[in-house]
Parts: structure tokens; sequence; C-alpha cells
């Protein structure tokens, strides 16, 4: 799609303020319903398409993403514009800064046209709790469209962005890609620079991308990749241009398949899930089983390290730096907790701290840091976080043995279609659980991608579903290549 | 089954303040989660390394020089209380 409206724009068919506009058209009429806009930049858009535009009529040279308009996850900053996490806490707060991701799309000239909603601080699989309200599944509006990043997966679905920036820490990307039938990339820890997101799981979190196929995905992970000195943790990609890998051809490849994942699955997934498989096989590539016997420990290791993660991450949040601030000493709770080793603590400052978190953060982040601050208190720590991360290990090096006999491995993105909005709300449990498929990945770090592969039939819509790939660490070319091909022989029957 | 005190007791290392109700939901929540973990228990992990960076980036050193920030009136008129270009916080004595 990037392509064609590149050359649309070099060919003067359109100009990028046209399309601009005809985006924001599309967003005033849709967005009251779907709600996956946050925050619109009308301004900076307008004034980074003219200036594609001026280019453009100066007969200079552009490249795909230039002029081209998409949306930012409300996690990752944006200069001098609202950046809120989907939280009150940070309702008022204005970003300094660019976060490196969107200072290299600005860079590339891609056109932002707004911030959009997400689970607070990126927690949740339902985008259900964003302070500000649930956005909702185009496809069905009385389902979610999958969370954390489900305003940027919503906005490509219903044409309301061309590409959208995401984050994914257990499938944040990659779900709600699966339930808004859209591409949804995840890319390797390190991959893209964290600069500027707002820290929920450090050693987990990725930026990745959301579009309408494979190749615009590669298009935007070839303009947000790459070492930035503002993220120690951040790989080289040495000008990787990774829409040049889609050659359409699986012939050399072996993906790996692992049978259990399909089993359990409901009647009509499983189906999906075969039907995918074969496709492979009659591409060309080689479908080989492999076993990942402890995988199934991911989602326990996952749910200790994160909230431990996220405890430490969110400490930030105290109302002294930025941020929303709670004064409200009447209100104060530190009569209930101040015989619980408060005693002696300066007491202003203690009744602001517990008041601005108290107020300001709801619930599912409140729960993630006290599970967290349980998990990594005196006595607990080797029994939670020290055997979880010795599990992760464990979970790491089944994937280094089948990585010696496939290139990737191929599962499903998420057990069901998208589920109602509200069915999942009162248990966290159960919401935790629609990410079993996805968080291995971030588990082990590795790449992984949701591309859509039909619909199924659910009470009566239909309603789109994905599948995965996941990748060898730093080698989203291949996997990329192989989602391509699948999008391709597609588009042949 | 954590105990309110239990919960309290987090709360208070968190910072997190918590109405009557929340403690009671809490107490639910969290012992359900802190169940779900449990089956780690069954892993055997005796002489297994934990991990540590998940790619196995190692250090990663630069040059310790200070930058100018081209906007620090953005970050000043963050601050919930400024004096003087200065971020006030609470008394901490």
């Amino acid at each position: 799609m990037i392509r064609e409206l590149h050359e649309k724009l070099i060919n003067k068919e359109t100009t990028s303020v046209k399309l601009t506009e005809e985006y924001f058209a599309t967003i005033e009429k849709k967005d009251k319903d779907i709600f996956a806009y946050l925050t619109l930049t009308k301004d900076l858009a307008m004034e980074q398409a003219a200036r594609v535009d001026e280019k453009i009529k100066n007969g200079e040279e552009i490249n795909l993403l230039e002029g081209i308009p998409g949306a930012v996850k409300d996690v990752l900053c944006t200069k001098g514009v609202r950046t809120t996490a989907g939280s009150k806490i940070l309702d008022n707060y204005i970003a300094p800064y660019d976060a490196t991701a969107v200072a290299k799309l600005k860079e590339a000239g891609a056109v932002i046209l707004g911030k959009t909603n997400c689970d607070e601080f990126a927690m949740g699989s339902s985008t259900e709790n964003s302070a500000y309200g649930p956005t909702k599944n185009p496809h069905d509006l009385s389902r979610v469209p999958g969370g954390s990043s489900g305003g940027s997966a919503a906005a490509v679905a219903a044409g309301e962005a061309v590409w959208a920036l995401g984050t994914d820490t257990g499938g944040s990307i990659r779900q709600p890609a699966h339930f808004c039938g859209v591409v949804g990339l995840k890319t390797t820890y390190g991959r893209v620079s964290r600069s500027g997101l707002m820290a929920m799981a450090s050693s987990f979190d990725s930026v990745g991308t959301f579009a309408k196929t494979v190749e615009d995905a590669a298009i935007v992970l070839s303009a947000i990749s790459g070492r930035d000195k503002y993220d120690a943790t951040s790989g080289d990609s040495f000008d990787k241009r990774f829409e040049d890998y889609l050659t359409g051809d699986v012939k050399d490849m072996k993906i790996g398949v692992v049978q259990e994942y399909f089993a359990n699955l409901e009647l009509g997934m499983k189906k999906k899930m075969e039907e995918v498989v074969e496709r492979y096989k009659k591409m060309g590539a080689e479908i080989i089983d492999i076993e990942l016997p402890y995988a199934k420990y991911a989602l326990p290791a996952y749910y200790v390290i994160q909230p431990c993660e996220v405890s430490s991450n969110l400490a930030r949040f105290d109302g002294i730096k930025y941020g929303m601030r709670a004064d409200d000493e009447n209100r104060s709770e530190l009569g209930k907790l101040g015989s619980l080793g408060l005693e002696g603590l300066p007491r202003t400052l203690l009744e602001a701290y517990l008041d601005t978190r108290e107020y300001f953060l709801g619930s599912e982040p409140k729960r993630r840091i006290m599970l967290g601050t349980y998990a990594l208190s005196s006595g607990y720590y080797d029994a939670y976080y020290l055997r979880a991360q010795k599990v992760r290990a464990l979970i790491k090096k089944d994937f280094e043995k089948a990585f010696k006999n496939v290139d990737m491995v191929l599962m499903p993105t998420a057990p069901t279609p998208a589920f109602k909005l509200g069915e999942k709300t009162d248990d966290p449990l159960e919401m935790y659980l629609s990410d079993i498929f996805t968080i291995t990945a971030n588990i082990i770090g590795a790449p992984a991608i949701s591309v859509p592969c039909g619909t199924l039939e659910t009470d009566g819509k239909d309603l789109p579903v994905g599948f995965q790939l996941l990748g060898k660490w730093f080698d989203e070319e291949n996997m990329l290549r192989a989602a391509d091909a699948y999008e391709k022989s597609n588009l042949k029957i | 089954m954590l105990s309110k005190d239990e919960v309290k007791h987090i709360a208070a290392l968190a910072r997190v303040g918590l109405s009557e109700v929340d403690i009671e939901k809490f107490q639910k929540d969290l012992s359900g989660i802190l169940d779900f973990v449990e089956q780690l228990k069954e892993v055997d992990v005796d002489g297994v390394e934990p991990a540590a960076h998940i790619t196995g980036l190692t250090n990663r050193t630069r040059e310790d020089r200070a930058e100018n920030f081209e906007n620090k009136e953005g970050i000043v008129k963050l601050f919930p209380e400024e004096k003087d270009g200065y971020d006030k916080v609470k008394s901490v004595l």
C-alpha cells in the first residue's frame, strides 16, 4: 500500500497534503465510534505533509515512507504533544522530546496524524484498561480490538492510518493485529531503540509496527530500526532495507511447528492453522515438527518477571517531577497504612506519594506494581524472580535448540478471534491467558509477526484471525520474507 | 491467600494508597496470580544460570560526557510545583 501511495505522490496524482486531509476526514467520520485516537496532531501533520509536497514540487527525490500518514501509540513520546500512556497520572504530560522511533519517522518524512489509545502503560490485552475509555474493534463495535496497542491496530484496520507504531511486551502488537485483521510486527529485543518509550517491563518492551501488508511493515521497520546512543540495549541494523528481502520465495525455508499448540485449539482455529501449514508446504517450505518442552512455562515466568520490572519502572510516577499530583491530605490513606513500617517517615511527602498513586493509577498498574513489589520483597526474591529468570533461560535454550533445525516457528497468534467488551474484565488471570501464544517471543526476545489468514464465523459475524511466525534473533528479514510470501500466495487464490 | 495485612504491607512498600474495597479486591487478585505462577516450582532449575540480557548483548560503554538538552523549558514546565526554575518538592524532614 505504501509503495502505491508513493508512486501516486511522485507521479503527482495526489499530494501528501491531500492524502493527509483524506485520512483526517476518515478519522472524523469513524473515530467517534472506534475511538482509536487519544490526540490528533493536525498542525504537525499538515506541516510535515506540506514539506514533502514542496520537495516533490522542486523535483527532489523522496523515500518510500515520505509523506505517508500514520499514527503513534501514546506510550511513545512525541515532542510538544500530550503523551499519556493511557493513564490519568500523565493526563497533563507534554513530552519534552521525541522517542527515537518517532524522531526517526520524522526524519524519514512520515506524516504523524496522532497518538493512539492503549491500555494504561501498555498493561492489558483489550484497551479496556485505558483510563480514557476502550477502543472498539472496527469489524464489530461490540468487541475489543485487542491490546495493549488496540488503538494503533484499529486505526490501521479502519483506514484511519496507513501504518501505526505499537509496542509489544507480551503480545501487545500481535494479538490486536490478529483481532483487527492487520499485520502486526514485533521486533527483536533491541532492534528498535526504546528511548522515549514509557518503560513498562524493560527486558521485554519492544517497538514495532502495524500495517495492512507485510511490505508496509517492513518499510516502517527500515525507518525505525538501528543502534541508538540513548538505548544501550539497541543493536546494529547496518542500514538494512527490510522491504528488499521480500522475494516471495520460501523454497529454502524450514518452518517448525509444535503439534500440541494446534491440538488444543478450537476446531475453527485449528482448521485455519492447518490451512496455513498446507499453504507453506505447497509453496515449497519444509515443515518440521519441533518440541519446546519448557515453553509452557512462558506465561507464569512472564507474570513474575514482568510485574517485578513494572514495580520498579512505575516508581517514577510519584507526582514529584511531572504528571499529576494529588495533594489532598484529608483523604489520605496514610492512617490505614501507617502502622506498617512507614512510621517516622516525612508525613507530607508520604501522603503526596500515596494519594497521587492511589488516585491517578488504574487497577491494572496497581495490581502489577504490588505483585512485583511482593515478588521482589525480602525473603521472596529467590522463590519468584530468580526462579523465573532461570526458567526463562531454559525456555531460551529450547528455542536455541529448535533453531538449529528450523528457520522460524509457526504458531497461532491467539486462541480465539476478538472477544466482547467486558467479557474478561472481571478476571485478570483470564485476560492474561489471551496472551498465551504471544508471550514466548517476549520471554526469549525474538522477533515475531502476526499475519491475517482469513475470518472465522463467530456469533453470526465473520471475525478476522491471524497466524504467527516467530523468527531467529535479529533475523526479521527471513521472517518477513516468509510472511510476505504467504500474503502474496493469498492474493493469487 | 494473602492476608489483608500483607496486602497493606505491600501497598506501603510500593507507596500506593488503597481503599478498604481495593484491599479486598487485591487480596483476591494477587492471590489468584500467585497461585497461577506456583507451577514454576515444578521446574528443576538446579544449576541453571538465570537469564540476564536476553539477546546476549554484553556491556556497552561510551564516554561519560555531558550533553546539552535543548528543551530545558519543556521539562521545567512539567514540574507540579516550580520555584525559580527549580522543582519544588514536599518537605523531607
